[in-house]
């Protein structure tokens, strides 16, 4: 007879067979039994947080920095409770994750037990997929197909639930067994024939673009060297959306820089006035589209995605492609070579041409201020500080984030997390500490706001007990900014709680929690303090000061299209936005 | 392609959608595991879609397969994205829109409880024999019709009852195949 395991045993066996180096996790009554074959294992490091959404999200950053499958281990009820917000963020942002949540014993399931949560039926709406492991036999392999699902197709987060009993059960174990499922697999290879249609529409076009998103991402680095040849092949501009930031270096003349709603104007106007968009791993997003019926009016749409569900969703296409970005990429690029197709390059350098018009308008330039800290100037010495450093960086949400999305310039890809589909504040510490957990010799910083960095605040405590020399670069406006620049627009610049009055001394703090604090106030100081933060071998709190009305521009506003766009020297932001315009968000 | 409108749109896209809605028939082949009914369910009132009638049985013990056939109204393109959205569920199997597919076969169910003396009584059951409805229950005061059919033959027998004495009605919801030798 096969050796028997328990359950807990049997969690710990699969994760190592899954190749899992590092486990964010928090503990409690209903997940003691695998927390006490954790503590008799050493074949992967449990890092304890401080709060189960730390856990979910430090899974989130260890993921989008590496590729790997995240994994958290949580408690049952408000453990679980906890990690919602994770769980969604992962869903949102296609983030591939494995959440095991502790239960009541299976005989205490629906009798409101003790920190009892129908855990099944509140992640089913925010998970790729999710399970409940009630009897010891089906354990391993639902661990196994966990996995699978979680990494494979458009990733996402993945909860096992499992009860107490079901941990301390014995039962035998299974190796992961071939790769596959019953009824889900997902479509890596795109219809050759379309393919081939969107080759002859590549080369035919006049005025093209690449879209592209965090699809190419999540396919692999292969794509990213793909998009790269494809695009210096074709000599075609790029724009990515938020979560696409890196897969193509922003040092090519064919960037264009980010697009959508705080995109740059020379990206928003190649979309609008395109003749064929050529949308990679992206997934036509409200803030990319803005007024929907005046999105990209005049071009033919080609859509490369792995999840047919993206397809028409919002913005209807002429040339769907399911599949894999680098599969679907790779047979592109040699149908390409194999035809050389001659583009149009009378019409390809007059797009070029107005192209540079466009650039010509420097939509991210900004009044300097000598006396205070402009948060761009900021991000711009930031990037010019660390741009040699082996740099990862995360964001929080508001201002900040876009702000470290326009001036920081990503060349690689996994190189920049951050929370796009779901915008939670509280995401860039955490998501630190799980890159500079997966990445411990690189220089890891996360661009925060004053409001954001105090929603997760406390994981500075597990980046010091860890020895995570993370940096928190915030930029302290004093404002929660971007809800105050929606009120600037929108509603007569009364600002309805939204300017934070007791905000902590973040020096002290950092020091409370046995980190570094840094502090810069003027311009003049900011070059040294940045030098001083990536010299220090501890976490950093670095309060710097900013001038703490700047806005985020350029920025079309609600209701508007792409060619409506508010640029930094428009004078009366508050009358920008239609009535109409105004009641939506 | 989009054709630009004067109205104002949204970041948020709340703008009408011009195309007319129609009734589609959607079988969806499921794993019969615990919650899978749940996960269709709470996709379609999470994104807000419409369920006029839904069945679910199992239609394969050995396989553990069920059948859920559901009717909803949208857009072609809420239709559209109905069938991916379910088609991406883990559980799923495959989903046919057999309105899309061509010809098909919808056959419901219902017991309808009529209550009456004299004529009224009289008259209903002469109409129940013209629907050929079976009487599955009687008393002197009462009739529980069976009848099977298209959805719209029950609801004009329905219709018809309601001034016999009709209290009250049980529906199955539709069950539904293609027509033809294919497999769906
Ligand atoms: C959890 C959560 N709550 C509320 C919001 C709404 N929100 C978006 S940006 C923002 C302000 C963020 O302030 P801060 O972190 O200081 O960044 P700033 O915009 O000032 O750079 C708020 C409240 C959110 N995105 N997430
Ligand atoms: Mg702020």
């Amino acid at each position: 007879m096969a050796r028997e395991f328990t359950g807990a045993e049997i969690v710990i066996k699969a994760l190592a067979e899954q190749g899992v180096e590092h486990l964010f996790g928090y503990p409690g009554g209903a997940v003691l039994p695998i927390y006490d074959e954790i503590f008799q294992q050493n074949s992967f490091q449990h890092i304890l947080v401080r709060h189960e959404q730390g856990a979910l999200h430090a899974a989130e950053g260890y993921a989008r920095s590496t590729g790997e499958v995240g994994v958290a281990l949580v408690t049952s009820g408000p453990g679980a409770t906890n990690a919602v917000t994770g769980l969604t963020d992962a869903m949102l942002d296609s983030i591939p994750l494995i959440c095991i949540t502790g239960q009541v014993p299976t005989a205490l399931i629906g009798m409101d037990a003790f920190q009892e949560a129908d855990v099944v039926g509140i992640t089913r709406p925010c998970t790729k997929h999710n399970y409940l492991v009630k009897h010891i036999d089906d354990l391993a392999k639902t661990i196994h197909e966990a996995f699978y699902i979680a990494r494979t197709g458009r990733p996402g987060p993945v909860v096992i639930d499992i009860p107490k009993d079901i941990q301390f059960a014995s039962g035998p174990y299974q190796s992961p067994k071939k790769v596959g499922h019953s009824t889900y697999r997902p479509q890596l290879k795109g219809d050759q024939n379309d393919i081939r249609k969107a080759v002859e529409l590549i080369a035919a076009a006049k005025r093209p673009v690449f879209y592209t998103g965090g699809g190419v991402i999540n396919s692999g680095s292969a794509a990213s060297q793909l998009l790269i040849e494809l695009v210096k092949m074709t000599d075609i501009p790029i724009t990515s959306t938020l979560m696409g930031l890196g897969a193509f270096p922003a040092s090519e003349r064919q960037w264009l820089g980010m697009l959508g709603m705080h995109g740059t104007y020379e990206a928003n106007l190649a979309m609008h006035d395109c003749d064929l968009m050529i949308n990679i791993g992206a997934r036509f997003d409200d803030r990319i589209t803005g007024r929907l019926d005046a999105f990209s009016p005049n071009s033919t749409k080609i859509h490369v995605d792995i999840d047919k569900s993206s397809i028409n969703k919002t913005v209807k296409v002429d040339l769907p492609i399911i599949g894999d970005v680098a599969h679907v990429l790779e047979d592109l690029l040699r149908i390409w070579k194999d035809k050389s197709p001659k583009q149009n390059s009378k019409a390809r350098a007059a797009w070029w041409q107005q192209i540079d018009r466009w650039r010509e308008k420097k939509c991210l330039s900004y009044k300097p201020d000598a006396e205070k800290i402009m948060p761009q100037l900021a991000i711009e010495r930031l990037y010019e500080l660390t741009k040699h450093e082996d740099t990862y960086i995360t964001t929080e949400v508001g201002q900040h984030q876009m702000w470290a999305a326009q001036y920081y310039r990503f060349e690689e890809p996994k190189r920049f997390m951050t929370s796009g589909g779901l915008g939670t504040m509280g995401y860039g510490l955490p998501a630190a500490l799980g890159v500079q957990v997966a990445h411990p010799d690189s220089l890891v910083i996360d661009i925060g706001g004053d409001g954001s960095v105090q929603m997760t605040m406390q994981e500075m405590s597990t980046a010091v007990q860890h020895g995570l020399p993370i940096k928190i670069f915030i930029l302290n406006n004093s404002y929660l900014g971007m809800v105050r620049q929606w009120q600037e627009l929108l509603h007569g610049g009364r600002y309805s709680h939204s300017y934070s009055e007791a905000i902590p001394d973040f020096v002290k703090l950092a020091e409370a929690y046995g980190g570094v604090g840094i502090r810069a106030e003027k311009p003049d100081e900011l070059d040294d303090a940045i030098k001083e933060m990536i010299s220090v071998d501890k976490p950093v709190l670095f309060d710097c000061m900013v001038q703490n009305l700047a806005n985020c521009f350029p920025m079309i506003p609600s209701g508007e299209a792409h060619n409506h766009m508010l640029l930094a020297d428009s004078e009366d932001i508050g009358s920008a936005i239609s009535e109409k315009g105004k009641v939506l968000v | 392609m989009n054709t630009p409108q004067q109205t104002v749109g949204s970041a948020y896209f709340i703008t009408k959608d011009s195309d007319k809605e129609e009734s589609h028939t959607l079988s969806v082949l499921v794993d019969n595991e615990p919650g899978v009914l749940a996960r269709v369910i709470g996709l379609i009132a999470g994104r807000g879609y419409n369920i006029d009638s839904l069945t679910v049985s199992e239609i394969s013990h050995q396989k553990h397969i069920s059948r859920i056939t559901l009717v909803t109204i949208g857009t072609p393109q809420v239709i559209e994205q109905i069938t991916h959205q379910l088609e991406r569920l883990i559980p799923v199997h495959r989903v046919y829109d057999l309105t899309a597919g061509g010809p098909h076969i919808e056959r419901e169910l219902a017991l309808v409880k009529v209550i009456g003396k004299g004529d009224a009584r009289v008259e209903a059951l002469r109409l129940a024999e013209a629907f050929r409805a079976l009487v599955a229950d009687a008393s002197t005061e009462h009739f529980v019709f069976q009848i099977t059919g298209r959805p719209t033959k029950i609801d004009q027998f329905i219709s018809l009852m309601k001034p016999l004495g009709l209290v009250n009605v049980a529906r199955t919801g539709i069950a539904a195949v293609s027509r033809g030798a294919e497999q769906i």
